[in-house]
């Protein structure tokens, strides 16, 4: 009975994991618009992609070889390098939703974060400031924006 | 000079205020219509390749697109339309048939519009199908004379032996579409659907897939001219077999699945070899007249041991009533009639918007000749060819059909949006196609999900209009005619469908 307890209270401790299905995605993308948008200024598609700068970068990178494709985003592991590597702490795991998240004034965009991310999960977002980008899990969404929006339900999100 | 070979059908029209370049246009378009130029970092796109599919207009999402017809007008001219000056041209560029997908788009009166239901007033009270149980249950199969019973009271025992029936908790079922015609995520989808909706979803030519022997229960298997896929197992694993004679989309002619689409798996379902293209003779070479027919029938059943309905499914063609007499008499336990505006994934043209009869007209005549010749017990009918709503299905089941089937209504749920280029293999939606790019589109969770919505509306709307008519139960609204009254037909017309004009008391 305690060990089921303890099971449930890691459980909740854990983040959210998006879980890939890559015989559905059909690689159009729409999850890094939607992506882009949803981390942008003015959440407004039109505006974001048009006007705004510097622009997000998508924390969700379709990889495509032939006609398998999918879309990867930062796994948030349990035992993640890159909080290891981060030398200002930049990256850190959010206390509500235990998130690897950025904190974009703190990153420096030494980019050691990219070098020991075993997926590739993260980019350089040079277009600004240099910062490291990636999935922060849509904090806030109930369901992260890519997942309510691939049209093709190829990533799903298990809380 | 020579013309183009194609003249331009629809033009993409892009809101350059709201293009993001985001470039999912180009990434879907299985039809390269749409390039982006990485030099203006805009898309354009070429109107003379779109076949009118909507796949992009859907994907966008600024909502950017928007696919017209094309402007371009011919002289106008009632005897050579544009459709007409267009064939021709494409004929004189290539010399070859003009190939299509899809049923007959021609304008031929679409009876179901103009036959109307019945509803109680006054002197019979309506059913109000949320209170009280509406019973759709179907029994497809071959029905006894007379029942005969043994014992009393408690121990009351049906005597007769009955024949095997197929159970459907909606008298809807979905039409035979080949795996090869259809991609293996379509396959899928119908099956769950139908698993999940308590209904049968059909093999059509393509055998069944390894994958999809867990939907036995949930599947008719078809044996037709081409005998593809048929063997033992194939057999044992359905809930009934059909023999299919005709197509409502190509009565009389064959099928031909070209080699480009025989994949690895194609080829080890159909059992012939990658590659090779799939010819379905036109006629059966081993039937040629009813007695023929009965000894495929009996083949098949002695076969399964006399567990599964037999049934056979032909074209709606003149001679329709009799030819239906022939298969009941020949011991079939169904009768499957496709009509004039039923669908294909590849028919000549010609053949389709020309040949056949319209369903509606088949559905009154095969069931009128079989109760005059008192047999119409002995099969069940099934319907097929156009239902594009619960209403037709209503009308078809009151006409005297036992169920219908749906096939483009079911394609039309997962996407299909019938730009009849199925024949082409480039189907964006995923459905009519086996390339690997277009399959994965199709997620058969969401298409079995939409599939199982749209039976659950058709049956929901069926047992409110028969809660309407005052009736708790498909069962005595069918061949009910009496139901249905007809608008703006002519004397032959509604003698035919045999029901009264609107206007006309019982």
């Amino acid at each position: 009975m305690k060990e089921k307890e303890n099971k449930n209270i890691e459980k909740k401790k854990g983040p959210g994991r998006i879980l890939i299905r890559e015989e559905y995605c059909m690689g159009c993308r729409l999850c890094e618009v939607n992506c882009l948008v949803q981390h942008s200024k003015t959440k407004n598609i039109i505006k974001a992609y048009k006007t705004e700068f510097p622009r997000p970068k998508p924390g969700v990178i379709v990889e495509e070889n032939g006609y398998v494709s999918f879309a990867l985003q930062c796994r948030h592991c349990d035992d993640a390098p890159c909080l290891e590597a981060c030398l200002t702490s930049a990256m850190h795991r959010d206390k509500d939703t235990q998130a690897v998240i950025c904190d974009a004034d703190k990153c420096v965009g030494c980019w050691m974060c990219i070098m020991v991310c075993p997926y590739g999960a993260i980019a350089r977002n040079t277009e600004g400031k240099k910062v490291a980008s990636k999935c922060d899990l849509c904090k806030g969404e109930n369901v992260p924006v890519c997942v309510k929006n691939c049209p093709n339900e190829a990533i799903i999100y298990e809380k | 000079m020579a013309k183009r070979p194609v003249p331009t059908e629809f033009i993409v029209e892009r809101d350059a205020e709201k293009c993001i370049s985001c470039q999912a246009c180009v990434r879907m378009c299985a039809n390269d219509v749409h390039t982006f130029d990485p030099d203006t970092k805009t898309v354009a796109s070429e109107h003379g390749k779109c076949v009118g599919c909507h796949f992009c207009e859907t994907i966008c999402p600024t909502g950017a697109l928007v696919i017209r017809r094309s402007p371009s007008e011919f002289k106008a001219n009632a005897n050579w339309t544009a459709e007409v000056i267009k064939n021709i041209t494409k004929q004189a560029a290539t010399g070859g048939v003009l190939l299509t997908g899809m049923g007959c788009d021609k304008p031929y009166p679409i009876y179901w519009d103009h036959i109307l239901l019945n509803a109680s007033q006054v002197t019979n009270p309506s059913i109000d199908p949320l209170r009280e149980p509406m019973e759709l249950r179907t029994y497809i199969g071959r029905k006894p004379d007379k029942l005969e019973f043994s014992g009393t009271g408690r121990n009351l025992k049906v005597k007769t032996p009955l024949r095997p029936q197929l159970k459907l908790e909606v008298p809807i079922l979905f039409s035979a579409m080949s795996y090869g015609s259809i991609s293996l995520n379509a396959c899928r989808s119908l099956a769950k659907a139908s698993a999940e909706s308590g209904t049968f979803y059909n093999t059509g030519e393509g055998g069944l897939h390894k994958d999809l022997y867990k939907y036995g229960g949930n599947t008719i298997v078809q044996v037709a001219s081409g005998r593809f896929g048929v063997h033992k197992e194939y057999l044992e694993a359905a809930a009934a077999i059909e023999i299919k004679i005709g197509q409502g989309a190509k009565p009389g002619i064959g099928g031909h699945l070209p080699g480009e689409k025989v994949s690895e798996e194609i080829s080890l379902t159909r059992m012939i070899p990658a590659g090779s293209d799939a010819l379905s003779p036109a006629p059966h070479h081993d039937i040629y007249s009813i007695e023929d027919l009965k000894q495929l029938i009996y083949a098949l059943k002695e076969a399964v041991r006399y567990k599964k309905p037999v049934g056979v499914k032909i074209a709606a063609v003149h001679n329709v009533a009799p030819i239906a007499s022939g298969i009941v008499r020949a011991g079939a336990d169904y009768v499957a009639i496709d009509g004039l505006r039923g669908g294909t994934g590849a028919t000549p043209t010609v053949i389709r918007d020309n040949v056949g009869i319209p369903i509606e007209l088949a559905i009154a005549v095969v069931d009128s000749r079989l109760r005059q010749e008192g047999i119409r017990n002995q099969a069940s009918l099934i319907a097929a060819g156009g239902f594009r709503s619960s209403a037709d299905v209503i009308k078809a089941i009151a006409l005297g059909a036992d169920a219908v089937y749906i096939g483009t209504a079911a394609l039309v749920s997962m996407g299909c949006n019938l730009c009849q280029r199925c024949y082409s293999g480039k189907c964006n939606w995923g459905i009519a196609t086996q390339d690997p790019y277009l399959t994965k589109r199709l997620n058969p969770e969401i298409g079995a999900r939409r599939l199982e919505n749209l039976l659950h509306a058709w049956s929901v709307e069926i047992k409110e209009m028969l809660g309407g008519m005052g009736i708790n139960a498909l069962e005595s609204l069918r061949g009910n005619r009496e139901q249905l009254r007809g608008v703006g037909l002519s004397d032959t017309d509604l003698r035919l469908l045999g029901i009264k004009a609107a206007g006309e008391a019982w």
